[in-house]
């Protein structure tokens, strides 16, 4: 089967035809050692034999779409990827698409593909814009320019892509490299080619070229350093190169484009006007990202039942007559109820709510279902808990998490692919260089605050790996949707058992805390451990385009299938392994929920008590104080465990009795009533223990869906030091909460080590303070 | 009369002369465009004063100011707008 490769810049329609051409036949990964996208997929040709029947596979074709690039320099891995791929995998061909309405900048990395010795078809893509627009290009002008077959498409239409791959499987298999560049750099080219030529290397006309260009993969080559030299003779060759290839285009441009006259703005002109406003374009965005966040989120959708809870007025279901509160929860009279309880109960539903809700309907009745069949054929208690509770229990809570996740992604891919996020980062780059990061990474952290998942896989957009990294281990700081139940119940507890206070405050703050720890650790990071210049913000801004329907699914559906494989590995194993912990007492006994106590986790967590005595919940909450580390840990499958942990220990011990309540409050308002009679702890020292407790649990490791993402985006190897950054943020957080909260003085001391770790970065970052250096002085001024 | 396009008002254009900086830096610049001998155009800049947007070989291109700085350009027009 032959392979063809599909390369163009950023924007070109690239993803469009290449799934125009894959169809359902594509599949992605990632390119060994980077988290890059790496698509691929088969074209079939639909040509029937004179016979009526249909070809065989042995004409189908391979097609590997290689990243959107504007260059095949050393720089960035995107680059080095395709350069590497059309090098040394050497596909049949490469389909160069380029778009018809930005020629010059797209012809240039054209140029670069030409001195490969893979032959090269160029699909002109985008003919039906130029031509609304009133522009001519002429093709066969083109095609005489290039030397190679070029053809008009529109991969949105579905035009041209026939005719595209007929061509391009007719190409012959051999193909000599050719420059646009001979006339300039006649003498100096053949030094560098006969060189490589001698070496025997395949593409000698492209390396050559590329070594005149300071390329740092060339120079590498034993030997061509010393070529260089003589053939550049000091001259700055790789101003000229870009220079000639710019002048090629421009010169053979003028007999194939005809330029329509243009008069006033264009459309994409005028949104951007809007949009970049020097006084709206912030307010606009914010806008925005309020209604991307409400409609995914909220459960009050437009604020139709008011802004407070005092302005309501929607009645809930069980105000209608329609269920009835029963223990711990809600029974609906009949299933079309329970149906519309998706949609509505005490206030109307955001879509991403609904969908949740939906979800959660089906994966119910399939678990209970499930439950209810086990227990009529008689199995055994632990085995019903272990299946309904521990298992399914642990994926669905999961895969519960998908809607959300998704409709987040829709409407973030939905900026992205109108040209929209583009503009957002050129808005916001100012702010972000001051933390080493460019504007581009505000988008994942601010998506943290909705789901960690989505977060950490937007953050490929950035093209630094430094950056890339310091941002994946700070978006769990971005407080996400399910730490919110931890922050009311955990402040609510403290208003209800101490009656000071408020809830309100205390939850706002926490996420005002969540953003300063995640600017420190990335201000942190940025000037030691992953030190590096701020990467540059060089950008094409895209003209504004109508996102496409199709793209946007097939892209939904991508993440979708990638997050499922995750919930049933990894995160399944890690389910399990908690539950069975939770259930099992040392002597492998079985225990129901309520005697969850007597656990080998309760064990575990009475062990790791004395951990936590720096940040509060320690030794000092004496014989329950055990409770906090054991909901630390359950909440590492996902956030809401930490509450729901909280109710059940809360039961099990005897802190609170009475029906379960499904925020939380009162079990906790119990729990720190019986902790407070226990040990006679004061009021302030408990209050800043268990607001140290929340913040604890903001900043520590996140679920382990958040974990797995994070380790697949991150680079090699970084995974195991994040886990590492994330254990010691939450616990200096922690810690710091506590004592200045118990003790305000120590307020100074933290201040103080503060100051001290600064001066150290900064002194040694200046070089004015190096270890070595000063023994070293030392040791002289001994001797002397 | 020459001028660094980070010094550049909006609505001025010309002609690239010179573009200087480290070699990762000017590598980017001459791959999106920026080549002595290129028109621009200054359209805007952020509301926050930096990043700049600039008009070149016909499409819209973003980078900041101290990027900007190694840009030398012969002025040739200033259109206020």
């Amino acid at each position: 089967m032959k392979t063809f490769a599909l390369a163009g810049n950023p924007n070109c329609g690239k993803t469009t035809l290449f799934n125009a051409l894959t169809g359902a036949t594509a599949h992605v990964g990632n390119w060994p050692g980077v988290t890059v996208d790496k698509r691929e997929g088969v074209y079939k040709f639909e040509n029937k034999t004179k016979k009526g029947a249909k070809n065989g596979s042995e004409n189908d074709i391979n097609i590997v779409d290689l990243p959107g690039i504007y260059s095949l320099s050393p720089y960035t891995p995107e680059e080095v990827i395709s350069r590497n791929f059309i090098l040394e995998d050497r596909p049949d061909g490469i389909i160069n698409i380029v778009d018809a309405t930005n020629l010059e900048r797209n012809l240039y990395l054209t140029t670069q593909l030409l001195e490969t010795d893979v032959p090269v078809i160029i699909a002109l893509n985008m003919m039906d814009e130029v031509e609304k627009s009133g522009d001519k290009i002429n093709a066969q002008t083109l095609e005489r320019a290039l030397g190679v077959p070029v053809v008009e498409i529109s991969a949105l239409k579905g035009m041209g892509i026939k005719q595209l791959m007929e061509r391009a499987v007719a190409m012959p298999a051999q193909r000599k490299g050719s420059t646009v560049l001979k006339g300039a750099l006649e003498k100096q080219l053949e030094t560098a080619c006969a060189y490589y030529e001698n070496e025997g290397v395949s593409s000698p006309l492209f390396h050559a070229l590329k070594l005149l260009e300071n390329d740092e993969i060339e120079l590498e080559r034993k030997g061509a350093k010393a070529v260089l030299d003589e053939a550049a003779a000091g001259e700055d060759l790789e101003a000229v190169i870009a220079d000639e290839r710019y002048k090629f285009i421009s010169g053979n441009l003028a007999g194939a484009k005809v330029r329509a006259k243009r008069e006033g703005l264009t459309k994409s002109d005028k949104i951007d006007r809007v949009l970049t406003h020097r006084i709206w374009a912030i307010p606009i965005f914010l806008a925005v990202l309020f209604f991307i966040f409400h409609l995914t989120f909220s459960e009050n959708l437009f604020f139709l039942n008011g802004f407070t809870e005092s302005q309501g007025w929607m009645p809930s279901l069980v105000d209608l007559g329609l269920a009835s509160e029963a223990d711990g929860g809600v029974e609906y009279n009949n299933f079309g109820v329970e149906i519309l309880a998706i949609f509505y109960d005490g206030a109307v539903f955001s879509p991403g709510v609904i969908l949740t809700n939906f979800l959660n309907l089906f994966l119910d009745h399939i678990s209970s279902g499930i439950v209810t069949l086990m227990e009529n054929a008689g199995a055994a208690e632990w085995a019903t808990g272990l299946i309904g509770d521990g298992i399914l229990g642990g994926i669905f809570a999961v895969l519960g998490f998908l809607p959300q996740i998704l409709t987040l992604f829709l409407f973030f891919s939905l900026l992205e692919d109108s040209g929209y996020m583009a503009r957002i980062a050129f808005v916001l780059d100012r702010i972000f260089r001051r933390f080493g990061l460019s504007g581009r990474a505000f988008m994942p952290m601010i998506m943290g605050f909705g789901c960690s998942v989505p977060a950490a896989v937007n953050t490929r957009t950035l093209s630094d790996e430094k950056e890339r990294t310091a941002t994946i281990r700070v978006i769990p700081f971005f407080s996400c949707g399910a730490k919110l139940p931890i922050l009311t119940a955990v402040a609510g507890g403290i208003v209800t058992a101490f009656g000071v206070g408020n809830s309100d405050l205390i939850t706002y703050g926490m996420y005002i805390l969540g953003v300063v720890a995640a600017i420190v650790c990335v201000l942190l990071m940025r000037n030691t451990s992953l030190k590096g210049e701020t990467p540059p913000f060089i950008m094409e801004l895209p003209a504004y385009h109508m996102p496409k329907f199709k793209n946007l699914m097939l892209h939904l559906w991508d993440k979708t299938k990638h997050f499922v494989k995750k919930a049933f590995t990894i995160i399944f194993a890690s389910t399990v392994i908690i539950w069975l912990f939770s259930h099992l007492s040392f002597k492998w006994g079985y225990l129901p929920d309520g005697e969850m106590n007597n656990s080998i986790l309760a064990s575990i967590g009475m062990f790791l008590q004395p951990i936590f005595t720096p940040l509060g919940f320690g030794a000092q909450l004496g014989q329950f104080g055990w409770v906090f580390a054991v909901a630390a840990i359950t909440g590492l499958v996902a956030k809401e465990n930490v509450i729901a942990t909280f109710t059940t220990l809360a039961l099990c011990i005897g802190a609170y009795a009475g029906a379960g309540t499904e925020d939380g409050i009162e079990e906790l308002s119990g729990l720190i009533a019986a902790i407070t009679a226990d040990t006679g702890i004061s009021q302030g020292q408990f209050i800043a223990g268990l607001i140290a407790f929340i913040a604890f649990n903001m900043t520590t490791i996140p679920c382990f869906a958040a974990c797995a993402t994070a380790k697949a985006e991150l680079p090699k190897g970084k995974f195991k030091w994040t886990l590492l950054f994330w254990l010691a943020a939450s616990y200096v957080t922690g810690a710091m909460i506590y004592t200045v909260g118990a003790w305000w003085w120590t307020l100074f001391i933290w201040l103080a080590v503060i100051a001290a770790v600064t001066t150290f970065i900064v002194l040694r970052n200046i070089g004015k303070f190096d270890i070595v250096k000063i023994f070293k002085r030392r040791k002289k001024e001994n001797k002397e | 009369m020459n001028k660094l396009l980070s010094d550049f008002t909006v609505g001025e254009s010309g002609k690239i002369v010179k573009v200087t900086g480290e070699g990762k830096l000017r590598r980017r610049l001459f791959d999106m465009g920026v080549t002595p001998g290129a028109e621009l155009t200054m359209r805007k800049k952020a509301p926050l004063g930096d990043p700049i947007e600039i008009t070149l070989r016909g499409y819209e291109l973003t980078l900041r100011k101290t990027e900007a700085a190694c840009v030398e350009v012969e002025l040739s027009g200033g259109k206020k707008q």
